[in-house]
């Protein structure tokens, strides 16, 4: 059987390498194109957190900088406001990632169950619209929608909720919850659309046989509905849990100010302040070595919980 | 025979307390009978409740297109309102002393038109650069026979998890002469891992048939990819072009990183956060805004400038974005489930 296998593997082999290679050549340049275009852009910032390791000068270059260990990275961790960095990225990130998820699966279910076609088709089309708006034009609308005069003010002045305007950005405890309703308002309809396709793709016969059963839209939801999404809701998941820490610049940065700067720095603000505004590239480069290894970090273990409780997983 | 036994106790039970419904025609076949009421009840209720979801779903559905429609159509009222009437608040959805001096303002400003221009400029090559880029790239992965398939596909996807991180990509670009050039734009971003992923997915499903057949008639690779595959592609070439059209128009952050220096390379999004800065200052006092103008006649205030802006960047993706649904969904449906 063994040795079957091997005789009519052979001859594709000798094919291959003929004919098919000289014609694969033309492949071979593009691929050779591609992979130097790759190492430069994707690989050689990598060679990059050299910086971090040493007390890097701009005069001085990569080659002649003078390395100082791990230095910048005690530093990093000896210094309060890192810290408190770490604290509102995490926070922000996990905040956010619950609630576009659960907002998401939830539009998509409700938005799944609407019988009028074109009353579904002109929802979902409104739904996408602020996934293509920049966080520039998001966040000057959030900042109307809550500023003195505008309508989250009027609305809670003329029910009485309050007797004068807030002013939600000079108070700490509002930051977080604004950032979470900015991702919540960019990007639920957009996310709703991976699992409106996996609704599509359950089997029909399911429904109709629990409708005999008796079962309600509730029953339908709950036991078949949630369950067939399952695999997806895990897998994309897993991918975001990586992401945690990346989910944490435009929003803060744009919307954060000297007032609330306590809870709206991050990570990747703290990087561009002592990196490009302070010019203190090793700092930058740690701060940032240490996220992507934490990013890392947590999709890997996002990826084992998920295999062994026998849910999707990526790797 | 247990069953209908246990039927008919039902029955008996029922029947006690019965109404005057049930009673008229049960000499017949009593059982059958009842059941056939009780699945009609049972139908009853669910449709009850059924109609209260259904109530429930519309208005939450209605709910939710006005909160994501109203805080744009606000904007759209308020850049198309005399900027000091507009101070006073109280605008909704229709201007009330209509006005079109606050666009007349923004296109007067020369930052936001040469931005606008980089902008389209931007747009337009480096989604052209980067469909080319990804189309190659994603073809010689797809090809099944390929020598070096899989190392090249591996490759790209470890680029999709690990990043060198901003500064040292700075350094990076500022050792090649990218920074403070056009370029930036268009050369650095060319090639993304996800968009490649979501192209071969969808190469990968066209038949293998029609390569060999191409092949027969002695066509080479590129021939097969200009001639036979491309062809093919053109929904899931337009759903890429669109990501990456969206991803030029809206970025911001790279004119402010390295071309801050080089005010002729700004782009439209760059000028608008120039602007919403200038609104965020301000927006401390009330009067602000009208201050900020120090009592110019030419009643527009940062935030109808603003507002207008606003309106300005975003009009071409709202008006082109709902007729293109179908590759998008198509695109993200492919690309985010199997890479």
């Amino acid at each position: 059987m063994k040795a079957d296998l091997k005789i009519k593997k052979k001859p594709m082999k000798e094919k291959l390498n003929k004919n098919e290679l000289h014609r694969q050549s033309v492949l071979l340049v593009f691929t050779i194109i591609f992979v130097i275009y790759g190492f430069i852009f994707y690989y050689l910032p990598l060679a990059g957190w050299i910086m971090g390791f040493q007390n890097y000068k701009i005069r001085d270059g990569l080659f002649h900088s003078q390395f100082v260990g791990f230095d910048k990275f005690i530093f990093l961790f000896q210094d309060k406001s890192f810290l408190r960095v770490i604290r509102n990225t995490l926070a922000m990130g996990i905040i956010n990632l619950v609630a576009t998820f659960v907002t998401a699966i939830a539009f998509a279910i409700l938005l799944n169950e609407v019988r009028n076609k074109t009353g579904k088709k002109m929802v979902q089309t409104i739904s996408y619209l602020p996934h293509f708006l920049s966080w520039i034009i998001v966040t000057g609308i959030i900042h109307d929608a809550l500023s003195n005069t505008g309508i989250i003010n009027e609305i809670l002045m003329n029910l009485h909720v309050i007797d004068g305007p807030i002013n939600f950005f000079a108070h700490e405890k509002y930051f977080w919850p604004i950032v979470a309703f900015a991702n919540v308002w960019k990007e639920t309809g957009w996310n709703a659309i991976i699992y409106l396709a996996a609704i599509t793709s359950i089997d029909p016969s399911l429904y109709e046989a629990a409708e005999m059963d008796g079962a309600g839209r509730w029953a339908k939801i709950k036991h078949i509905t949630l369950p067939g999404i399952r695999p997806t809701i895990m897998i994309l998941l897993v991918m975001n849990v990586g992401n945690v820490l990346n989910a944490g610049f435009e929003v803060q940065y744009l919307l954060g100010n000297g007032l609330v700067r306590k809870v709206s720095e991050t990570i990747d603000i703290y990087v561009l302040n002592w990196g490009v505004s302070q010019s203190d590239y090793s700092l930058g480069t740690a701060a940032g070595i240490f996220k992507s290894v934490v990013a890392i970090i947590l999709i890997i273990i996002a990826n084992s919980v998920a295999k062994k409780s026998g849910e999707e997983h990526l790797f | 025979m247990n069953d209908k036994n246990e039927m008919e106790l039902n029955y008996a039970n029922a029947d006690g307390e019965s109404d005057g419904g049930i009673q008229i025609e049960p000499k017949v076949n009593p059982p059958e009978n009842k059941r056939k009421i009780e699945i009609k009840r049972s139908h009853r209720k669910r449709r009850a409740s059924d109609k209260v979801f259904t109530v429930c779903n519309t208005v939450f559905m209605i709910l939710f297109s006005v909160v994501t429609l109203y805080p744009v159509l606000n904007t759209l009222a308020i850049s198309l309102n005399d900027g000091l009437d507009a101070v006073r608040g109280g605008i909704h959805l229709i201007p009330r002393v209509f006005s079109l001096k606050s666009y007349q303002t923004v296109l007067g400003i020369q930052g936001f038109v040469r931005g606008a221009f980089i902008t389209v400029s931007r747009t337009v090559l480096g989604t052209l650069f980067a469909l080319v880029a990804n189309a190659l790239l994603a073809y010689i992965i797809s090809r099944k026979r390929f020598l070096f398939r899989s190392e090249l596909s591996l490759f790209w996807v470890i680029t999709m998890y690990v990043s060198g991180g901003l500064i040292p990509t700075m350094v990076l670009y500022k050792a090649l002469h990218l920074t403070n050039s056009f370029w930036v734009y268009v050369i650095p971003g060319m090639v993304s891992a996800f968009n490649v992923m979501v192209l071969r997915t969808y190469m990968e499903g066209l038949p293998d048939e029609l390569e060999e057949s191409a092949q027969l008639d002695g066509a080479g690779y590129m021939t097969i990819f200009v001639r036979v595959i491309s062809p093919l592609c053109k929904p899931v070439y337009a759903t890429v072009a669109l990501f990456v059209a969206v991803y030029q128009w809206n970025s911001w952050f790279d004119a402010m990183i390295y071309n801050r220096m080089k005010p002729e390379y700004t782009t439209l999004q760059y000028e608008l956060m120039k602007l919403l800065n200038s609104v965020m200052q301000q927006s401390g006092s009330a009067t602000g805004g009208a201050a900020a103008n120090g009592g110019n006649v030419s009643a527009v205030t940062p935030v109808s400038v603003r507002s207008a802006a606003t309106i300005i960047t975003m009009l071409p993706i709202v008006c082109l974005y709902p007729f293109l649904q179908r590759y998008f969904v198509t695109g993200l449906t492919i690309g985010g489930v199997k890479g």
